[in-house]
Protein backbone atom coordinates (compact mmCIF):
# COMPACT_ATOMS: atom_id res chain seq x y z
CA UNK A 1 0.00 0.00 0.00
CA UNK A 2 1.30 3.50 -1.35
CA UNK A 3 0.33 6.95 -0.28
CA UNK A 4 -0.26 10.04 -2.85
CA UNK A 5 1.42 12.55 -0.78
CA UNK A 6 1.08 16.27 -1.33
CA UNK A 7 2.86 18.58 0.59
CA UNK A 8 4.69 22.41 0.27
CA UNK A 9 8.28 22.29 1.40
CA UNK A 10 10.41 25.88 1.69
CA UNK A 11 7.89 27.11 -0.38
CA UNK A 12 7.60 24.28 -3.43
CA UNK A 13 5.20 21.96 -3.95
CA UNK A 14 5.95 18.20 -3.37
CA UNK A 15 4.39 15.27 -4.82
CA UNK A 16 5.46 11.87 -4.15
CA UNK A 17 4.13 8.14 -3.34
CA UNK A 18 5.61 6.80 -0.21
CA UNK A 19 4.49 4.02 2.17
CA UNK A 20 2.47 4.64 5.58
CA UNK A 21 5.40 3.64 7.72
CA UNK A 22 8.02 6.28 6.37
CA UNK A 23 8.68 8.78 8.44
CA UNK A 24 9.15 12.23 7.94
CA UNK A 25 12.65 12.54 8.71
CA UNK A 26 13.46 9.73 5.90
CA UNK A 27 11.20 11.65 3.20
CA UNK A 28 12.74 14.56 4.03
CA UNK A 29 16.60 13.67 3.81
CA UNK A 30 16.13 10.52 1.48
CA UNK A 31 13.12 11.55 -0.41
CA UNK A 32 13.50 15.61 -0.88
CA UNK A 33 17.41 14.88 -0.46
CA UNK A 34 17.09 17.80 2.36
CA UNK A 35 20.02 16.48 4.45
CA UNK A 36 20.22 19.76 6.36
CA UNK A 37 17.56 17.57 8.96
CA UNK A 38 19.72 15.74 11.20
CA UNK A 39 18.71 12.23 12.75
CA UNK A 40 19.99 12.30 16.28
CA UNK A 41 18.65 10.18 18.39
CA UNK A 42 15.91 8.95 16.64
CA UNK A 43 13.41 8.55 19.83
CA UNK A 44 12.28 12.52 20.03
CA UNK A 45 14.99 13.17 22.74
CA UNK A 46 17.22 15.20 21.03
CA UNK A 47 15.68 17.74 18.61
CA UNK A 48 18.30 17.11 15.68
CA UNK A 49 15.55 16.83 13.43
CA UNK A 50 13.39 19.91 14.12
CA UNK A 51 11.44 20.97 11.51
CA UNK A 52 8.13 23.53 11.06
CA UNK A 53 5.17 22.13 10.40
CA UNK A 54 2.34 24.99 9.48
CA UNK A 55 4.83 27.44 11.35
CA UNK A 56 5.22 24.97 14.61
CA UNK A 57 8.65 22.97 15.35
CA UNK A 58 7.85 19.57 15.49
CA UNK A 59 10.32 16.22 15.81
CA UNK A 60 9.86 14.94 12.45
CA UNK A 61 11.56 11.29 13.28
CA UNK A 62 8.82 10.98 15.54
CA UNK A 63 5.70 11.28 12.94
CA UNK A 64 4.66 9.57 9.66
CA UNK A 65 5.16 11.56 6.68
CA UNK A 66 1.51 11.19 5.89
CA UNK A 67 0.96 13.00 9.02
CA UNK A 68 2.37 16.16 7.32
CA UNK A 69 -0.30 15.48 4.16
CA UNK A 70 -1.31 18.98 2.39
CA UNK A 71 1.03 20.49 5.39
CA UNK A 72 3.95 23.68 4.83
CA UNK A 73 6.99 22.76 5.89
CA UNK A 74 10.18 24.44 6.36
CA UNK A 75 13.54 23.38 6.84
CA UNK A 76 16.95 24.76 7.79
CA UNK A 77 17.75 24.92 3.72
CA UNK A 78 14.24 27.33 3.55
CA UNK A 79 15.06 29.62 5.61
CA UNK A 80 18.11 31.96 4.39
CA UNK A 81 17.09 34.09 1.60
CA UNK A 82 17.53 33.01 -2.31
CA UNK A 83 20.36 35.32 -2.83
CA UNK A 84 21.74 33.65 0.66
CA UNK A 85 21.35 36.11 2.64
CA UNK A 86 20.85 34.26 6.43
CA UNK A 87 18.16 34.13 8.54
CA UNK A 88 18.62 36.00 11.84
CA UNK A 89 18.91 33.15 13.53
CA UNK A 90 21.18 31.55 11.34
CA UNK A 91 23.15 34.90 11.55
CA UNK A 92 23.24 34.79 15.36
CA UNK A 93 24.28 31.61 15.90
CA UNK A 94 27.24 32.35 13.83
CA UNK A 95 28.35 35.36 15.03
CA UNK A 96 28.25 34.06 18.37
CA UNK A 97 29.50 31.13 17.74
CA UNK A 98 26.09 28.69 18.78
CA UNK A 99 27.89 25.90 17.92
CA UNK A 100 30.59 23.22 17.57
CA UNK A 101 30.02 20.40 15.70
CA UNK A 102 27.35 21.56 14.29
CA UNK A 103 25.41 18.31 14.36
CA UNK A 104 22.22 19.68 16.74
CA UNK A 105 22.52 23.56 15.13
CA UNK A 106 19.88 22.64 12.12
CA UNK A 107 17.13 21.78 14.87
CA UNK A 108 18.33 23.99 17.82
CA UNK A 109 18.03 27.37 14.88
CA UNK A 110 14.48 25.89 14.23
CA UNK A 111 13.67 25.86 17.65
CA UNK A 112 14.68 29.00 18.38
CA UNK A 113 12.88 30.67 15.65
CA UNK A 114 9.70 28.93 16.87
CA UNK A 115 10.49 30.21 20.86
CA UNK A 116 10.92 33.78 19.65
CA UNK A 117 7.54 33.53 17.85
CA UNK A 118 5.98 32.82 21.30
CA UNK A 119 8.73 35.07 23.28
CA UNK A 120 9.57 37.51 21.63
CA UNK A 121 11.77 39.04 24.51
CA UNK A 122 12.91 36.49 26.61
CA UNK A 123 14.96 36.06 29.52
CA UNK A 124 17.78 33.76 29.77
CA UNK A 125 15.83 30.88 32.04
CA UNK A 126 13.37 31.07 29.58
CA UNK A 127 15.48 30.03 26.58
CA UNK A 128 16.95 27.41 28.52
CA UNK A 129 13.50 25.81 29.55
CA UNK A 130 12.46 26.76 26.17
CA UNK A 131 15.04 24.56 24.09
CA UNK A 132 14.67 21.64 26.35
CA UNK A 133 14.00 19.53 23.27
CA UNK A 134 17.30 19.83 21.70
CA UNK A 135 20.27 18.43 22.69
CA UNK A 136 23.72 20.12 22.27
CA UNK A 137 26.88 17.75 23.27
CA UNK A 138 29.68 19.99 22.68
CA UNK A 139 28.93 23.82 23.38
CA UNK A 140 27.21 23.80 27.50
CA UNK A 141 24.59 26.09 25.80
CA UNK A 142 26.23 28.98 26.72
CA UNK A 143 26.87 30.55 23.08
CA UNK A 144 23.49 29.15 21.93
CA UNK A 145 22.18 31.24 24.86
CA UNK A 146 23.41 34.22 24.08
CA UNK A 147 23.00 33.56 19.96
CA UNK A 148 18.96 33.33 21.02
CA UNK A 149 19.14 36.97 22.75
CA UNK A 150 21.00 38.55 19.81
CA UNK A 151 18.36 37.16 17.85
CA UNK A 152 15.71 38.49 19.69
CA UNK A 153 17.19 42.15 20.19
CA UNK A 154 18.01 42.02 16.43
CA UNK B 1 9.20 -0.21 11.40
CA UNK B 2 6.54 -2.78 10.22
CA UNK B 3 4.23 -2.22 7.67
CA UNK B 4 0.54 -1.26 8.13
CA UNK B 5 -2.44 0.34 6.15
CA UNK B 6 -3.16 3.82 6.65
CA UNK B 7 -6.36 5.16 7.04
CA UNK B 8 -7.28 9.03 7.51
CA UNK B 9 -10.75 9.49 9.05
CA UNK B 10 -13.57 11.95 8.63
CA UNK B 11 -15.45 11.45 11.52
CA UNK B 12 -15.18 9.22 14.77
CA UNK B 13 -18.54 7.37 12.65
CA UNK B 14 -15.99 6.82 10.34
CA UNK B 15 -12.51 6.25 12.48
CA UNK B 16 -14.67 3.32 14.60
CA UNK B 17 -15.80 1.65 11.07
CA UNK B 18 -12.57 1.72 9.77
CA UNK B 19 -11.34 0.15 13.04
CA UNK B 20 -14.01 -2.28 13.02
CA UNK B 21 -13.06 -3.16 9.44
CA UNK B 22 -9.32 -3.76 9.95
CA UNK B 23 -7.50 -7.07 11.84
CA UNK B 24 -5.60 -5.33 14.08
CA UNK B 25 -6.26 -1.74 14.16
CA UNK B 26 -5.54 1.69 16.35
CA UNK B 27 -6.18 5.14 16.22
CA UNK B 28 -3.90 7.38 15.56
CA UNK B 29 -3.86 10.64 17.63
CA UNK B 30 -0.64 12.76 18.10
CA UNK B 31 1.39 9.59 17.27
CA UNK B 32 4.07 11.34 20.09
CA UNK B 33 4.01 8.17 21.89
CA UNK B 34 2.58 5.45 19.53
CA UNK B 35 5.11 6.39 16.68
CA UNK B 36 8.29 5.59 18.86
CA UNK B 37 6.47 2.23 20.12
CA UNK B 38 5.73 1.44 16.49
CA UNK B 39 9.88 2.21 15.36
CA UNK B 40 11.13 -0.23 18.68
CA UNK B 41 8.13 -2.97 16.79
CA UNK B 42 6.59 -2.66 20.60
CA UNK B 43 3.69 -1.98 18.77
CA UNK B 44 2.80 -3.34 15.56
CA UNK B 45 -0.90 -2.79 14.70
CA UNK B 46 -2.20 -3.85 10.89
CA UNK B 47 -4.06 -0.44 10.35
CA UNK B 48 -3.64 2.90 11.62
CA UNK B 49 -6.62 5.35 12.04
CA UNK B 50 -5.36 9.01 11.67
CA UNK B 51 -7.84 10.97 13.98
CA UNK B 52 -6.31 14.26 12.82
CA UNK B 53 -8.80 15.33 10.22
CA UNK B 54 -12.00 15.05 12.99
CA UNK B 55 -12.60 18.79 13.53
CA UNK B 56 -15.06 17.68 16.06
CA UNK B 57 -12.64 16.18 18.14
CA UNK B 58 -10.42 19.54 18.71
CA UNK B 59 -11.20 22.53 21.28
CA UNK B 60 -12.43 24.28 24.66
CA UNK B 61 -15.50 24.58 25.84
CA UNK B 62 -15.46 26.13 29.30
CA UNK B 63 -18.81 26.72 30.71
CA UNK B 64 -20.92 25.99 34.30
CA UNK B 65 -19.82 22.46 34.38
CA UNK B 66 -16.37 22.86 33.86
CA UNK B 67 -13.60 22.60 30.71
CA UNK B 68 -14.27 19.83 28.48
CA UNK B 69 -11.43 19.45 25.84
CA UNK B 70 -11.28 17.53 22.44
CA UNK B 71 -9.15 14.41 22.50
CA UNK B 72 -7.55 15.81 19.71
CA UNK B 73 -6.12 18.95 21.31
CA UNK B 74 -2.30 19.43 21.59
CA UNK B 75 -0.45 20.05 24.97
CA UNK B 76 0.36 23.46 23.47
CA UNK B 77 -2.79 24.61 22.87
CA UNK B 78 -4.47 23.42 26.51
CA UNK B 79 -0.34 24.94 27.74
CA UNK B 80 -1.68 28.35 26.05
CA UNK B 81 -5.40 28.82 26.13
CA UNK B 82 -6.69 31.86 28.40
CA UNK B 83 -9.53 30.07 29.95
CA UNK B 84 -8.06 27.38 31.12
CA UNK B 85 -4.95 29.49 32.27
CA UNK B 86 -8.00 31.47 34.13
CA UNK B 87 -10.45 28.67 35.51
CA UNK B 88 -7.90 25.64 36.13
CA UNK B 89 -4.26 27.44 36.24
CA UNK B 90 -3.01 23.83 37.22
CA UNK B 91 -4.49 21.64 34.11
CA UNK B 92 -2.75 24.34 31.75
CA UNK B 93 0.62 24.40 33.87
CA UNK B 94 0.55 20.63 33.30
CA UNK B 95 -0.08 21.18 29.95
CA UNK B 96 3.28 23.11 29.88
CA UNK B 97 5.07 20.39 31.81
CA UNK B 98 4.67 17.67 29.11
CA UNK B 99 7.89 16.63 27.16
CA UNK B 100 9.46 19.72 25.21
CA UNK B 101 7.94 22.26 23.25
CA UNK B 102 7.92 19.91 19.91
CA UNK B 103 6.51 16.89 21.66
CA UNK B 104 3.73 19.67 22.77
CA UNK B 105 2.90 20.72 19.41
CA UNK B 106 2.11 16.92 18.28
CA UNK B 107 0.81 15.36 21.59
CA UNK B 108 -2.98 15.40 22.22
CA UNK B 109 -4.62 14.72 25.58
CA UNK B 110 -6.69 11.72 24.06
CA UNK B 111 -3.71 9.96 22.83
CA UNK B 112 -1.75 10.35 26.65
CA UNK B 113 -5.04 9.30 28.14
CA UNK B 114 -6.23 6.81 26.17
CA UNK B 115 -1.95 5.17 26.43
CA UNK B 116 -1.86 5.46 30.15
CA UNK B 117 1.45 5.18 30.13
CA UNK B 118 2.47 4.80 33.71
CA UNK B 119 4.88 8.22 33.91
CA UNK B 120 2.58 10.32 31.34
CA UNK B 121 1.54 13.78 33.48
CA UNK B 122 -2.33 14.12 32.38
CA UNK B 123 -3.78 10.91 34.34
CA UNK B 124 -2.72 13.09 37.12
CA UNK B 125 -5.12 15.48 36.27
CA UNK B 126 -7.70 13.64 35.08
CA UNK B 127 -8.07 11.49 38.48
CA UNK B 128 -6.84 14.56 40.79
CA UNK B 129 -9.51 16.60 39.80
CA UNK B 130 -12.00 13.38 39.24
CA UNK B 131 -12.72 14.11 35.37
CA UNK B 132 -15.21 12.56 33.30
CA UNK B 133 -14.03 10.86 30.00
CA UNK B 134 -16.31 10.71 27.21
CA UNK B 135 -15.96 8.00 24.32
CA UNK B 136 -17.57 7.51 21.37
CA UNK B 137 -20.02 5.05 23.28
CA UNK B 138 -19.99 6.07 26.88
CA UNK B 139 -19.21 8.50 30.01
CA UNK B 140 -16.78 7.04 31.85
CA UNK B 141 -15.67 8.63 35.55
CA UNK B 142 -11.99 9.07 35.90
CA UNK B 143 -11.55 6.52 39.43
CA UNK B 144 -13.18 4.48 36.76
CA UNK B 145 -11.08 4.29 33.64
CA UNK B 146 -7.26 3.95 34.61
CA UNK B 147 -7.04 0.12 35.60
CA UNK B 148 -3.47 -0.69 35.08
CA UNK B 149 -0.06 -0.14 33.33
CA UNK B 150 -1.02 1.39 29.72
CA UNK B 151 -4.64 -0.29 31.00
CA UNK B 152 -7.71 1.74 30.57
CA UNK B 153 -11.64 0.73 30.70
CA UNK B 154 -11.55 1.87 27.03
CA UNK B 155 -13.18 -1.26 24.96
CA UNK B 156 -11.82 -2.63 21.72
CA UNK B 157 -12.84 -0.22 18.90
CA UNK B 158 -14.18 2.63 21.68
CA UNK B 159 -12.42 5.80 20.86
CA UNK B 160 -11.63 8.56 23.65
CA UNK B 161 -13.24 11.97 22.41
CA UNK B 162 -13.05 14.39 24.89
CA UNK B 163 -12.52 15.13 28.55
CA UNK B 164 -14.36 17.30 31.11
CA UNK B 165 -12.93 18.39 34.43
CA UNK B 166 -14.95 19.76 36.98
CA UNK B 167 -13.16 23.62 38.08
CA UNK B 168 -11.51 22.57 41.31
CA UNK B 169 -11.65 25.53 44.22
CA UNK B 170 -7.99 25.57 43.96
CA UNK B 171 -5.48 22.96 42.40
CA UNK B 172 -1.29 22.53 42.00
CA UNK B 173 1.20 19.97 40.16
CA UNK B 174 4.51 19.22 40.76
CA UNK B 175 6.62 17.16 38.97
CA UNK B 176 10.10 15.35 39.28
CA UNK B 177 11.25 14.76 35.60
CA UNK B 178 13.57 12.37 34.11
CA UNK B 179 16.10 15.13 32.16
CA UNK B 180 16.31 13.04 29.06
CA UNK B 181 12.81 11.74 28.43
CA UNK B 182 10.78 14.05 30.20
CA UNK B 183 8.74 11.96 31.42
CA UNK B 184 7.53 12.12 35.44
CA UNK B 185 9.54 10.00 37.32
CA UNK B 186 7.04 11.17 40.19
CA UNK B 187 4.34 13.35 39.30
CA UNK B 188 1.43 14.60 42.06
CA UNK B 189 -1.83 16.29 41.18
CA UNK B 190 -3.14 17.79 44.67
CA UNK B 191 -6.35 19.57 44.20
CA UNK B 192 -9.47 21.09 46.28
CA UNK B 193 -12.27 20.17 44.93
CA UNK B 194 -16.73 20.41 45.53
CA UNK B 195 -15.90 16.77 47.03
CA UNK B 196 -13.02 16.98 49.34
CA UNK B 197 -8.84 16.50 48.52
CA UNK B 198 -7.90 14.85 46.25
CA UNK B 199 -4.45 13.47 45.59
CA UNK B 200 -3.31 11.79 42.16
CA UNK B 201 0.52 10.26 41.66
CA UNK B 202 1.85 10.04 38.31
CA UNK B 203 5.39 8.20 37.65
CA UNK B 204 5.84 6.18 40.77
CA UNK B 205 3.33 2.83 40.19
CA UNK B 206 2.15 0.70 37.33
CA UNK B 207 -0.89 3.03 36.97
CA UNK B 208 -1.57 6.81 38.59
CA UNK B 209 -3.08 6.10 41.82
CA UNK B 210 -4.91 8.30 44.90
CA UNK B 211 -2.84 8.17 48.52
CA UNK B 212 -6.22 8.21 50.62
CA UNK B 213 -3.49 9.06 53.37
CA UNK B 214 -2.60 12.54 52.34
CA UNK B 215 -6.32 13.14 50.81
CA UNK B 216 -7.24 13.01 54.67
CA UNK B 217 -4.41 14.63 56.20
CA UNK B 218 -4.54 17.24 53.84
CA UNK B 219 -8.48 17.53 54.42
CA UNK B 220 -8.14 18.34 58.12
CA UNK B 221 -5.27 21.02 57.15
CA UNK B 222 -4.38 22.36 54.09
CA UNK B 223 -0.30 22.69 54.59
CA UNK B 224 3.04 21.54 52.97
CA UNK B 225 3.74 21.08 56.49
CA UNK B 226 0.87 18.50 57.38
CA UNK B 227 2.50 16.31 54.13
CA UNK B 228 5.82 15.96 55.83
CA UNK B 229 4.60 13.52 58.45
CA UNK B 230 3.18 10.92 55.94
CA UNK B 231 5.40 8.39 54.50
CA UNK B 232 3.73 6.41 51.57
CA UNK B 233 5.38 2.48 51.39
CA UNK B 234 7.29 2.21 48.66
CA UNK B 235 5.55 -1.65 47.95
CA UNK B 236 4.40 -1.96 44.54
CA UNK B 237 6.08 1.24 43.33
CA UNK B 238 8.42 1.40 39.96
CA UNK B 239 11.75 0.55 40.18
CA UNK B 240 14.38 1.05 37.53
CA UNK B 241 17.44 2.45 36.46
CA UNK B 242 16.15 5.83 36.75
CA UNK B 243 15.04 5.31 40.22
CA UNK B 244 14.70 2.44 43.26
CA UNK B 245 10.62 1.98 44.60
CA UNK B 246 12.26 3.68 47.83
CA UNK B 247 13.50 6.74 46.08
CA UNK B 248 9.95 7.50 44.26
CA UNK B 249 7.90 6.62 47.28
CA UNK B 250 10.26 9.62 48.38
CA UNK B 251 9.54 11.97 45.81
CA UNK B 252 5.77 11.28 46.26
CA UNK B 253 6.02 12.98 49.61
CA UNK B 254 8.51 15.86 48.43
CA UNK B 255 6.15 16.48 45.15
CA UNK B 256 3.33 16.29 47.22
CA UNK B 257 4.42 19.21 49.31
CA UNK B 258 5.87 21.17 46.67
CA UNK B 259 1.91 20.97 45.20
CA UNK B 260 0.59 21.93 48.00
CA UNK B 261 3.19 24.82 48.67
CA UNK B 262 2.37 25.93 45.01
CA UNK B 263 -0.99 26.39 45.85
CA UNK B 264 -0.69 28.03 49.06
CA UNK B 265 1.34 30.73 48.14
CA UNK B 266 -1.11 31.74 45.30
Amino acid sequence: MSVRLSMTVNGKPVNADVEPRTLLVDFIRDTLRLTGTHIGCDTAQCGACTIHMNGKAVKCCNMLAVQAQGSTVVTIEGLAKADGTMHPMQAAFRDYHGLQCGYCTPGMVMSAIDLLKRHPHPNEEQIRAELDGNLCRCTGYHNIVKAVQAAAGA
Amino acid sequence: MHAFNYHKASSVADAMAKLAASDDGRVLAGGQTLIAAMKMRLSAPSDLVDLAGIAELRGIKVDANGVTIGAMTTHATVAASPEIKKTIPALAFLASEIGDPMVRNMGTIGGSVANNDPAADYPAAVLGLGATVATSKRKIAADKFFTGMYETALEPGEILTSISFPVPKRAGYSKFKNPASRYALVGVFVAETANGIRVAVTGAGPCVFRVTELEKALGKSFSPDVVNGIKVPATNLNSDIHASAEYRAHLITVMARRAVSQIVSK
